[in-house]
């Protein structure tokens, strides 16, 4: 163990300080404002952070064999560091502060604390209940038929058939697409008296649906439109999960007469789980935190009956100007998205220790 | 006839399940072509105030009217304006990316596995939670309607992404590489630069390539923060084509067409790199 400089472990803490300082002094200026004192308080702290980070730092890297220079690993991360600091962790404490003023378009200067009023507020607001009902719709039906269809398909195209890179690469359409894109030409395919959805169900003898214009259909249509975007997705994971498998296990199957049935639910899925557990999580986020399908369909005017719980805070926020309302909010929605993800990925062991 | 059929499927296919798996591919691939399909002929349509699916009249009523109208029609800032966006977020959040994620691959660290885990967070976030925030302090910085204020979220949405990718296959280049340079008197950024990067050039290529398209697609965060009709990026002005009263459906479908035809066919051709990567991290034992 090569032991570092003296101007090189001052530059790491300093670099840190500055990391830090940066934090807290925006911190600071949009909360409280406090000016001379506020920003002396804000430097105090963060020296005191960041000697006290970089003894830790320094005790556990000496201990490390594979390193030149103890420091090295904390450089390297400095830069993507300083823009998650910026723009993931400064954002989350600012819209902790939000969640607990009351501050919208009309208190914009001078927003007044007001505590867990506006928790209280999104618990006894009357629409809570079908939002998140709405939501859990949502995200149950889109992730099933995502990983349905794309394993249906992924399994059709794991084998020798002529044509297979062909209509794999039509099949992978909906993702290769932007997104706002194949939302928007949806849209128009929903059209109550000109899209084609309808003249083909007029075709089967089904009324024409106004698509657009009633909050339930739109909620429909957005659903049918999300699952078109999403089962490519699946498909790529499990084709290439499945191309991992080795033959010889079916094989093996075949000459214990094994059904199809049994070899997909006693082979195929258990050995999908680990590829496939991974991205159903990330999905499940995804789908749950998707945004562009309702607001494009619904516009940021629309009725409540087609929104889902981060629309919501959508419209909250960026079209009503509720603050401070719609923080609250989302405050909620992490939590919930956090608890969920944590138990997933304890309960199905993915990203092990070992792993990383 | 079972020769012919030996040569080109399974060993034990049967004709019905060779059938049926056509059936099955043929209809979804049918679904996911339809609406290009559409989108193609109503661009060529010209004065198409409506979505409609007039596949027989494609060639009667072939031009390309609602093309020159896009362009009459300030589609060429909106192009100019998410190319400069988009290749700045595409330099910058690659650049930020290469250290991170060469830290993470080489060496044991302090922090490490908060670090990562933290990477993962950020993909756990509901837009509207950061974009909130961070539109009240770009208001507050009078940032609004400028590309500083978007090409900061920006960034920070591709970083970890690329981050993920590039750790991938830095993980598959052998350090022993890096061993010799050190004998030979490199430090570790001169290795970094001199020996990993050179070997990384695919993976740098199509990390730069996505974070491009995202930004070239990404929707709503661009629609908070830019209002400025001179200064909104491609998707907020094509939307903004479909959304007003009336609709003009013939010259969004000829933009849609110009703006993300391109794209399309480019991560078409890129996405066995991409999912390859993804399910090489996610299945590592």
């Amino acid at each position: 163990m090569k032991k570092m400089s003296l101007i090189n472990e001052i530059c790491l803490l300093a670099s840190i300080f500055i990391v830090l300082n940066v934090l807290f002094t925006t911190t600071e200026t949009s909360i409280f404002n406090a000016g001379a004192t506020g920003s002396i308080i804000a430097t105090i702290l963060s020296a005191i952070l960041s000697f006290s980070l970089f003894i830790t730092m320094r005790k556990k890297q000496m201990g490390k064999s594979n390193t030149h220079n103890w420091a090295a690993p904390y450089y390297f991360m400095l830069p993507a560091v300083l823009v998650l600091v910026l723009v993931v962790a400064f954002p989350l404490i600012y819209g902790f502060y939000l969640s607990m003023t009351n501050m919208s378009l009309s208190s914009f200067r001078n927003p007044q604390l007001i505590w867990f009023n506006n928790y209280v507020a999104v618990f006894s607001d009357p629409k809570l209940i079908s939002t998140v009902l709405r939501t859990l719709i949502w995200t149950g039906i889109n992730v099933f038929c995502h990983v349905a269809i794309g394993l249906l398909l992924a399994i059709q195209l794991n084998r020798r058939l002529p044509g297979k890179a062909f209509f794999r690469l039509l099949l992978i359409i909906p993702w290769a697409i932007p997104q706002y894109v194949a939302i928007a030409t949806w849209k128009g395919m929903f059209n109550e008296s000109f899209g084609v959805i309808n003249t083909l169900l007029q075709h089967i003898g089904v009324n024409p649906i106004a698509w657009l214009g009633n909050p339930n259909d739109t909620f429909i249509a957005s659903i049918l439109t999300n699952i078109w975007l999403g089962f490519p997705f699946m498909m790529m994971i499990a084709l290439g999960g499945l191309q991992s498998i080795s033959r010889d296990i079916y094989e093996a199957a075949d000459i214990d007469g094994i059904s199809a049935w049994k070899k997909f639910t006693h082979i195929t899925l258990p050995l999908l789980k680990p590829v496939m557990i991974p991205a159903i999580v990330l999905g499940s986020v995804w789908t749950f935190n998707m945004v562009n399908v309702i607001l494009i369909f619904a516009g940021s005017q629309g009725g409540d009956g087609s929104q889902i719980l981060v629309t919501q805070v959508y419209r909250l926020a960026f079209s009503f100007y509720r603050y401070g309302f719609a923080a609250a909010y989302s405050v909620i929605i992490f939590i919930l998205l956090l608890v969920f993800s944590l138990v997933v990925v304890r309960k199905s062991g993915v990203l092990k220790e070992g792993e990383l | 006839m079972s020769k012919f059929k030996a040569n080109y499927f399974e060993r034990n296919d049967s004709w019905p399940k060779i059938i049926s798996t056509y059936l099955i591919l043929s209809f979804f691939s049918l679904l996911t072509v339809f609406p290009i399909l559409n989108l193609l002929t109503v661009a060529f349509k010209p004065g198409a105030g409506t979505f409609v699916a007039d596949f027989a009249g494609f060639f009667q009523n072939f031009g390309i009217a609602n093309f020159r109208d896009a362009f009459a029609m300030n589609l060429g800032t909106w192009i100019k304006n998410s190319l400069i966006i988009s290749t700045m977020t595409a330099i910058i959040g690659v650049t930020v990316s290469i250290t991170a994620a060469y830290a993470f691959s080489r060496f044991q660290f302090w922090g490490k596995r908060v670090g990562i885990m933290s990477f993962l967070l950020t993909q756990m976030f509901p837009a509207p939670m950061l974009l909130l925030p961070m539109n009240l302090i770009l208001m507050k910085l009078n940032l609004m309607n400028s590309f500083y204020g978007l090409l900061i979220p920006y960034i920070a949405t591709v970083v970890p992404f690329s981050v993920w990718m590039l750790k991938g296959y830095f993980d598959t280049i052998p350090k022993s590489l890096e061993e010799s340079a050190y004998i030979d008197g490199c430090n570790l950024v001169q290795a970094l630069f001199k020996i990993v990067l050179p070997l990384s050039l695919p993976a740098l290529a199509i990390t730069t390539l996505y974070s491009f398209m995202q930004a070239w697609s990404e929707y709503v965060i661009a629609s908070v923060i830019l209002r400025d009709p001179n200064m909104i990026t491609l998707p907020v002005g094509l939307v903004s084509f479909v959304s007003s009263f009336g609709g003009m459906w013939g010259v969004y479908a000829a933009s849609a067409v110009i703006t993300s035809f391109p794209v399309m066919l480019l991560f078409m051709f890129l996405s066995k790199y991409l999912v390859g990567d993804l399910t090489s991290g996610g299945s590592k034992e």
